[in-house]
């Protein structure tokens, strides 16, 4: 859920950007644009970084911490990414790649990985890594008193051997193949045995590419080169991450030429930058969804569930609030494991089956549904809610959306107490890293779902387990069919980032997981 | 006399302490009142996954463990001894913020009160100078214009223009202040300056004219033209002078809710003022940070509401009489 905090809706503000997009369209050159690439495309990758330089990239907000564990703001958790490293990382294709581990042996059943660490890496202040360091972070995430937010993620974990300084041993109570997946995440992060939270709370000391030089609270945060980082050098001389609060003066702040590196949510603000700037489409992983709660009044009928699902023309939804700015999705957005998103009961928009479907859950006349809308969460939030209560009101559902500010709306959806919602959800490209928190009946967010299953709960214990490729994604095509043909949500589309780059630079990857990772290889030409 | 003068500012004096006070005992429960605190502020709906146990980590770590009266004395007791708490997202004392935040709005604040009259009061003058004809036509519209323009529509619309019609955007340089960069600091307060003038103008320019209006109606003003005063004399010395009043204390209303912050002006211009300090700290509840950010504003208020106060006794005699 990461994903949701990049997003703010503005509705006021949104007029007034429309109001400038067309002035700004109509007379100036704007930035040019790039079709959405299914995979993540290097931008301008051929062009060589000059060694040297430093970059501005724009961003809405400062970091609200820089401890790692901690960190689920966007712009807090993508800075961090460049200055801690973890064992495992994704490539630009999502494949799990090393990290501060060379390599790794996963025993035969499953149950013992066995992590072979990086020679030669030192933290930022010049002390050694070594495999105390990976002991103390991960069991001091495992300790509930430290409030770190990865720590469901290590739930499995039932011990950690440092045998030798090079060598780390994760024991599993049971096998987790997406595991090793999971391990990315900068809540993951590997410290220094010396840190403490409260000295990485005002400096930060990893073994990433960057390292803090200043921050100055609601102006800006400047990174620099890292000379003890153990991969290659970094091109920038310093990287900084300005703030201005507001996308249109990000936008403005290009198209002057004082930023050159923004990513966008507002494809409006994103396509009225003007001067030479490239503006690139990258599918994201996050999905919007009509989250239903299949425990919980109106919603608990499957009928009425299935109904609500035949009534929604998805890509009439998209096309109605994102102007068409995103993709029809099924519950997996992970290209490796993508949904079929025809793949339900309505595959298509379909009233006379709805209507029998209203008919069989006892509601032939039609019925009502209230459904929490947020407001101040993400763009186009309260138009996805309005295109969905147009088109249910066609199968004589009447949808009362409940619009509620972010903070009520986060209240509600963490005590699952809404009928429906329409929600933005973060993707991850594991499927068990998506989901599951959410569907088996054990999961930390089930609450949120509100639906398991024992099949559910066998088949993500099967996922857990199965290490062939083949079989594992056939497991989870296997939830997603339940998911989809029990109408537990309906899952609508996944958006788009826009990720605007100055010609004057080059080496940036944008990614679908929204990650800010190759900031390491871009540099200025 | 002296102890007239000095009741009125123990009166005055007291009142305002007792505003503060009021002030501080809403701000307090006004904000617990809003949904959500700093834990799912800062995780957002993560934090749909924390144990009991990590909850209460983090409860003790942005010092949500205590009742709300502990929290309350322990935040005032702090408050009278000039620690205003801590920012736990900037791991900044608050009053290290303010200190920072302060004078850049103040700068603002003064800029715009500045254009707003240099424009509004010889607007207004103009306007009272010929009634119902072209001068008084264009007074009245550009007020209706400051007053319906919505300050966030030209504030984009002016930003975004200039960037890309002129590559003109000093404020997304990163912001200066005045003693680092005096060049770059007036060029960034430029832009934001106009439009709080534009909004600000609108009832300086009614104001002046309905109370220039109302002098020249006067005696006075009748004898003196009479006397063969000439009409420049008239106009500033013997018709402005005594329509300051009202002027003054409009100015000084509008000075005092510019220096609360003109939070989308601030935003959208990338100004750190305190009415971004506000709104960050309300966005990401910190209780310490916006109920003392509050505070330091409701002062700044009640001090400009008695220099206006003081003001018109330098204005008027009538006032220094009373």
């Amino acid at each position: 859920m990461t994903q949701l905090k990049k997003w703010s809706a503005r509705p006021a503000k949104a007029f007034a950007l429309i109001s400038v997009a067309s002035l700004v369209l109509a007379g100036c050159a704007a930035a040019e644009e790039e079709e959405p690439t299914a995979a993540p495309t290097a931008t301008q990758a051929e062009e060589p970084a000059a060694v040297g330089g430093n970059l501005v990239m724009g961003v809405t907000s400062d970091p609200d911490t820089i401890f790692p564990w901690k960190a689920t703001q966007f712009q807090a958790f993508r800075m961090l990414e460049n200055i801690y490293d973890t064992l495992t990382a994704f490539d630009a294709d999502l494949n799990v790649v090393p990290a501060l581990a060379e390599s790794w042996e996963v025993s035969a059943d499953g149950t013992s990985i066995t992590f072979n660490l990086r020679d030669g890496v030192k933290f930022a202040d010049g002390s050694d890594f070594d495999s105390a360091d990976v002991k103390y972070s991960y069991e001091a995430i495992q300790d509930e008193a430290n409030a770190g937010v990865a720590r469901s993620t290590l739930g499995g974990v039932t011990s950690i051997e440092a045998p030798d300084a090079d060598t780390v041993i994760l024991n599993l109570a049971t096998a987790d193949v997406g595991l090793l997946a999971n391990l990315t995440t900068t809540n993951l992060a590997i410290v220094s045995s010396d840190d403490t939270e409260e000295s990485l709370s005002n400096a930060t000391n990893g073994t990433g590419p960057f390292m803090l030089e200043s921050r100055t609270a609601g102006q800006n945060v400047i990174l620099a080169r890292n000379p003890n980082y153990w991969g290659d050098p970094t091109p920038l001389d310093t990287l900084e991450f300005r703030v201005l609060p507001d996308e249109a003066a990000i936008a403005a702040a290009m198209s002057a030429g004082n930023v050159q590196l923004a990513v966008f949510g507002d494809p409006i603000t994103a396509r009225a930058i003007a001067g030479e700037v490239t503006v690139n489409t990258t599918p994201q992983l996050s999905y919007h969804a009509l989250m239903m709660n299949p425990s919980k009044g109106t919603t608990s009928d499957q009928n009425v569930r299935l109904a609500i699902q035949c009534a929604i023309d998805r890509q009439v939804v998209l096309d109605t609030a994102l102007l068409g700015e995103g993709q029809v999705t099924g519950p997996i957005t992970s290209p490796a494991f993508r949904s079929d998103p025809s793949a339900r009961p309505c595959p298509e928009r379909d009233l006379a089956k709805a209507a029998e479907y209203l008919a069989a859950s006892g509601n032939p006349d039609g019925l009502e549904i209230d459904v929490m809308v947020p407001q101040g969460l993400y763009a186009g939030e309260l138009e996805i809610g309005q295109a969905v209560a147009a088109q249910l009101a066609e199968a004589n559902i009447t949808m009362n959306l409940e619009v509620e500010e972010r903070g009520t709306y986060i209240d509600r959806w963490i005590a699952g107490d809404f009928v429906a919602a329409i929600a933005q959800n973060g993707g991850k490209p594991d499927p068990d890293g998506m989901y599951g928190r959410y569907f088996p009946s054990t999961g930390n967010l089930n609450q949120v779902a509100g639906y398991s299953s024992a099949s559910m709960d066998q088949l993500f214990a099967d996922g857990k387990v199965e290490s062939d490729p083949v079989k594992r994604k056939a497991i989870y095509a296997d939830v997603s069919a339940e998911l989809e043909s029990n109408a537990v949500w309906v899952w609508l589309f996944s958006g788009y980032s826009y990720t605007a780059t100055s010609d004057t630079m080059t080496g940036f990857t944008p990614m679908t997981t929204g990650s800010w990772q190759y900031l390491r290889t871009t540099g200025l030409k | 006399m002296r102890s007239i003068l000095q009741s009125g500012v123990l009166r005055k004096t007291a009142g305002a302490f007792a505003t503060l006070g009021g002030v501080a005992v809403f701000v307090f429960f006004m904000l617990r009142a809003i949904p959500g605190d700093a834990i799912s502020a800062s995780l957002g709906t993560e934090a749909a996954g924390l144990t009991e146990a990590q909850r209460q980590a983090l409860e003790q770590y942005y010092g949500l463990d205590q009742s709300l009266p502990e929290q309350f004395f322990s935040w005032l007791g702090n408050l009278f001894q000039g620690n205003l708490g801590f920012s736990v997202r900037a791991q900044q004392p608050v009053l290290d913020l303010t200190i920072a935040a302060l004078p850049v709005t103040f700068q603002l604040a003064v800029f715009a009160i500045i254009l707003a009259l240099g424009v509004g009061v010889p607007i207004g003058m103009l306007a009272a100078s010929r009634v119902g004809k072209g001068r008084d036509v264009f007074g009245q519209a550009l007020s209706l214009l400051g007053l319906s323009v919505p300050a966030f529509l030209l504030a984009t619309t002016l930003l975004t223009y200039l960037a890309v019609t002129f590559g003109f955007n000093p404020n997304g340089l990163g912001y200066k202040t005045f003693f680092e960069d005096p060049s770059v600091n007036l060029q960034q307060m430029l832009l934001p300056s106009i439009v709080l003038a534009f909004g600000i103008s609108a009832p300086i320019i009614r104001t002046t004219r309905a109370a220039v209006l109302e002098i020249r109606g006067q005696d006075f003003i009748r004898t003196a033209r009479a006397k063969g005063v000439s009409t420049r004399i008239l106009q500033f010395k013997h018709i402005l002078r005594n329509a300051l009043i009202p002027i003054v204390t409009i100015t000084g209303l509008q000075f005092g809710y510019l220096l609360g912050g003109a939070v989308v002006i601030e935003q959208i211009f990338s100004i750190p003022g305190v009415g971004r300090q506000v709104l960050l700290g309300i966005q990401q509840k910190e209780y310490a940070l916006v109920q003392s950010t509050v505070l330091v504003i409701a002062a700044s208020f009640v001090i400009i509401n008695l220099l206006t106060d003081l003001l018109y006794r330098a204005i008027d005699p009538r006032v220094r009489a009373e």
